[in-house]
Parts: structure tokens; C-alpha cells; sequence
């Protein structure tokens, strides 16, 4: 890897670090004050754990050796012959992978808010990584997924579609929260969050192409225009429909827009970041809905932003796939005149995503839920996760509500 | 001598304590409160569900008053914290048995 290239790869690792507390900002201003020193802690948990687990195990099998169809081994368990070797591209590598092992599982806490037990989500991070993220991620990329030709250039099919129908599987096992719904204790905290979570997502799509090159620069320009769009769609949308325009809605709306270009992103040029922004943020809007009418407690819209997010953006890969632009080493879009194979690739590779994480993240919930208890007891559920799973208070001095 | 507490909308509150000032009012305390009057409370909206808020933000305002500067201190609070739409508030009093300046030990009306 030359010197350029492995600038912006160890740039983008950061950048894609800096997401995680960006998600916690954005979910711990949704959550109510009492709860949102858990959130926090949570998202942050997951880049204490995760990154050691990565070097010991999880890129191995994860990646190594390539051209192993469904799971790694273990020939590079702590990164034997990737320290100290080379140029430094495969450590950048090995990093940068390492930070979105990081932030999937993260995506699932604002599910399961308000109400898990800390010691259970300690549990289920570890298990979550090598169970499912490990083989999805194994599978759509080098893998038997990516081999048949389906596409998911930053993680739209392994890490949304899949933290997305994890979480509706984690809320499936732990069940609804008490009381009456609260609305975000912190809407400048979301703001925030939602501005992190941009920044940093530049390097999660711009900097998978692990290359400073074309493909780069236009997942960059993808990556800005679709989160604009989508956020501009969401907000008319409930401007027309519930009378005002709010913070939230533009907040989730960028957020739709970027999770849908992530597959994309390195595939697609011109006006189509643009449509496929549009389509996510409309969609998901109306998404983040289905949760009072079929009545699952996806506290945060995890199910209705990434998993919904992400399935728009990869499907719209079969449409909007433009070859042309990097050299057409994979199948062509509808839209630039290809058949509809690469959509079917798309949906099965999406199909195969959710047949495994669906079942398997039930499994690993309900195995905790029948051993340590994956639920907070009544009491410290009504009075506040912060003070009696952490000790702490996020504000001192005022009310808690 | 008198305790007397108002109840009023909090963007009132810089107006209230003017007046207070120009009636000749040496201290007040304040507390930012919730509840709900006849006013109700409010709708807010987050990804499209409508929260009911029923606790409204007020602030509340305690006076120490001598019984004479009573109706003096009332209608200053009631003139300047008055829009005429609902939900301005309430003022009222209650007898208050002794009071203690803690610098002084002063007593009665001497601590107000």
C-alpha cells in the first residue's frame, strides 16, 4: 500500500471511531435523562471489548484465510504475520475493520434502551461479534455472498440490515418497556450526535475503497448528497403530514440517508445518491411507524432506520449500479441496462443476512435471558438504569422524570 | 407578617422583579416549577407519535412581606405578570409566625 493510500486508511479508521460516541450522543439524547448514562456506556463498551477481541480472534476468522467461503480460522489469531510485516496496509486494514466491528454491534443498544440488564449487554456483545457479525461479514465479503456478485461496498447488508434485524430479534426477547413513552431528554445532545455521526461516516464509506482513488471521492460525494437528501426528504414529509418541520426528523432522516448509501455508496454516481437519499428518508419515516401497529418496543427505531435504511440502499444498488464509472468489475444496474440479476443477488444476499442474524441473535437473548436475566428489575427500571446499574447521575441537580 | 407565593408564567419573571424593585421589595426567591391549571399542557412531536406534556414550566416567587406593603406587593406581581390569556398564574398569602436573619440573628420584621 503507497504512503496515499495508507494515509486515508488510517484517517478513515479514525474518523470511523469517532462514530461510536457520535451514535451515543445521538441515542442518549433520545433516551430519557435518567437512562442516558447506560446508553452512553453501552455504545462505549463496545470500543473497550470489541477492539481486543478483533486482535485476538475476530479478524481471523472474519477475513483469513481469503478465499474460505463461509468462515475464517484462525491463522491470524492476534494478527500473527500482520504486526511488524509489510508496508503497514494490511495493520491499517485490520484497524479499520476493527472499528466497524465496533460500532454494529453498538447499533443495537438503542433497541434494547431503557430497560437491559448492563451485565447481559456486556455478554452479548462478545457473543453477538463472533456468532453473527464475524460469518455475516465473512459472507458478503470474499465470501459465498460476494463471490455470486451481490454488492455492499461499506457495510449496508453487513452491518445495517443485519445490527437492524438483530435488534427487532433482541427487543423480541426482552419485551416492552414500562410506563408511559418520554420523549428525548436532550434534543441538542441528537444534534450533536447526528453532526459526529456524518463527519465520521465519510470514512466509513470513503474509506472502504482502503485507496485514496476515484471510487473514493465519489463514495465521498455519494455519502454527502444522500445524507442531505434523505434528511431533507424526511423533514417535508412530516412537514405535509403531521404540520411541522422538527429537529429529530432531519436528525433521523441524515442518519436513514447515510445507513442507505453505505452499500452503494462506491457503485453509484450522478443524480443517484440523490434518489436513493430521497426514497430512504421517505421510507423510513414512515418506517419508524410500524412499531406502534405491530407492536415490538424498538426503542430508538434501530429497525426503522438501519434495517430498513439498509435494505432500501442495497435493493436500490440493483437499480442504480453504474460499472462504467470504476472499470465494471461487477455487474451493471438495471438502469444502465443490466437485467435484474444483480437485484436478486441483492435480495439474497440480504435474505441470507437476516436468516442468520434473525435466529441466531434470539438464540444468544434468550440463552441469557434463561441465564444471568437480560432485563433490569422493576425498580431500577422506573427509577433510572444510570444510578442503579452504573452509580452515576448525568445531571446533577435536576429533577429526574 | 406575610408569605407570599406567586405562581407565574416564567418569561414574566424579569418584569415581575422590576416591579418588585420599584414597590421597594429588598428579597425574593426563585423556583423554576412544574404543573398544570386550567391552561393544560402541551403536544410536542418526536419521528411522528405526539407526546402529551401535561406539566407546564412556570416559575414560582416567595416574598417575606410586613402586612402593610401587602396589597402594594400583590398588585405589582398581578400588574406585571398579567397577559390576560390564560394560564398567568396565581398569588397568595399566608401568615408567617416568625422569621430570623441568620447574619444577625435579627427577628420578626426586622430579618425581612
Amino acid at each position: 500500500m503507497d504512503s496515499g493510500n495508507l494515509a486515508w486508511v488510517m484517517t478513515s479508521a479514525a474518523l470511523v471511531l469517532f462514530m461510536t460516541p457520535g451514535l451515543a450522543f445521538f441515542y442518549g439524547g433520545m433516551d430519557r435523562s435518567k437512562n442516558v448514562l447506560n446508553m452512553l456506556m453501552m455504545n462505549f463498551y463496545c470500543v473497550l471489548i470489541v477492539p481486543i477481541l478483533w486482535m485476538v480472534a475476530g479478524y481471523s476468522l472474519a477475513q483469513v484465510p481469503f478465499d474460505n467461503d463461509f468462515i475464517g480460522g484462525f491463522d491470524a489469531t492476534f494478527l500473527k504475520d500482520i504486526t511488524v510485516a509489510g508496508d503497514g496496509g494490511a495493520l491499517a486494514i485490520v484497524a479499520f475493520l476493527g472499528m466497524f466491528a465496533s460500532i454494529t454491534p453498538a447499533l443495537i443498544s438503542g433497541a434494547v434502551a431503557d430497560r437491559m440488564k448492563f451485565a447481559a449487554w456486556a455478554a452479548f456483545v462478545p457473543l453477538w461479534l463472533f456468532l453473527v457479525y464475524v460469518p455475516i461479514f465473512k459472507w458478503v465479503y470474499e465470501g459465498w455472498l460476494g463471490q455470486r456478485g451481490s454488492l455492499d461496498f461499506a457495510g449496508g447488508t453487513a452491518i445495517h440490515v443485519n445490527a437492524g434485524i438483530a435488534a427487532l430479534a433482541a427487543v423480541f426477547v426482552l419485551g416492552k418497556r414500562k410506563g408511559e413513552l418520554q420523549p428525548p431528554h436532550s434534543m441538542p445532545l441528537v444534534m450533536i450526535g447526528t453532526g459526529i455521526l456524518w463527519f465520521g461516516w465519510f470514512g466509513f464509506n470513503a474509506g472502504s475503497a482502503l485507496a485514496a482513488n476515484g471510487q473514493a471521492a465519489q463514495a465521498f460525494m455519494n455519502t454527502f448528497l444522500a445524507a442531505a437528501a434523505a434528511g431533507l426528504a424526511w423533514v417535508v414529509v412530516e412537514w405535509l403530514r403531521d404540520g411541522q418541520p422538527t429537529n429529530l426528523g432531519a436528525a433521523s432522516g441524515i442518519v436513514a440517508g447515510l445507513v442507505a448509501i453505505t452499500p452503494a455508496c462506491g457503485f453509484v454516481s450522478g443524480p443517484a445518491p440523490l434518489v436513493i437519499g430521497g426514497i430512504a428518508g421517505v421510507v423510513c419515516c414512515y418506517a419508524v411507524k410500524l412499531k406502534y401497529r405491530v407492536g415490538y418496543d424498538d426503542a430508538l427505531d434501530v429497525v426503522g432506520v438501519h434495517f430498513v435504511g439498509g435494505l432500501v440502499g442495497s435493493l436500490l444498488i440493483g437499480f442504480f449500479a453504474n460499472p462504467d464509472f470504476f472499470g465494471g468489475e461487477f455487474m451493471e444496474g438495471i438502469f444502465y441496462g443490466g437485467s435484474a440479476k444483480l437485484l436478486g443477488e441483492q435480495a439474497l444476499a440480504n435474505g441470507a443476512a437476516i436468516a442468520w442474524s434473525l435466529p441466531v441473535t434470539f438464540l444468544i437473548m434468550f440463552g441469557l435471558k434463561k441465564t444471568i436475566g437480560v432485563r433490569v428489575d422493576p425498580e431500577t427500571e422506573s427509577s433510572g438504569l444510570d444510578l442503579h446499574e452504573h452509580e452515576e447521575v448525568a445531571y446533577h441537580g435536576a429533577s429526574v422524570y | 407578617m406575610k408569605l407570599i407565593t406567586a405562581i407565574i408564567k416564567p418569561f414574566k419573571l424579569d418584569d415581575v422583579k422590576d416591579a418588585l424593585k420599584a414597590v421597594g421589595v429588598v428579597g425574593v426567591t426563585v423556583t423554576e416549577v412544574r404543573g398544570f391549571g386550567r391552561q393544560g399542557g402541551h403536544t410536542e412531536t418526536y419521528r411522528g407519535a405526539e407526546y402529551k406534556i401535561d406539566f407546564v414550566p412556570k416559575a414560582k416567587i416567595e416574598i417575606l412581606a410586613a402586612d402593610d406593603q401587602l396589597d402594594e406587593i400583590i398588585s405589582a406581581i398581578t400588574g406585571s405578570a398579567s397577559t390576560g390569556k390564560i394560564g398567568d398564574g396565581k398569588v397568595w398569602v399566608t401568615d408567617v409566625d416568625s422569621a430570623v436573619r441568620i447574619r444577625t440573628g435579627e427577628q420578626g420584621l426586622d430579618a425581612i
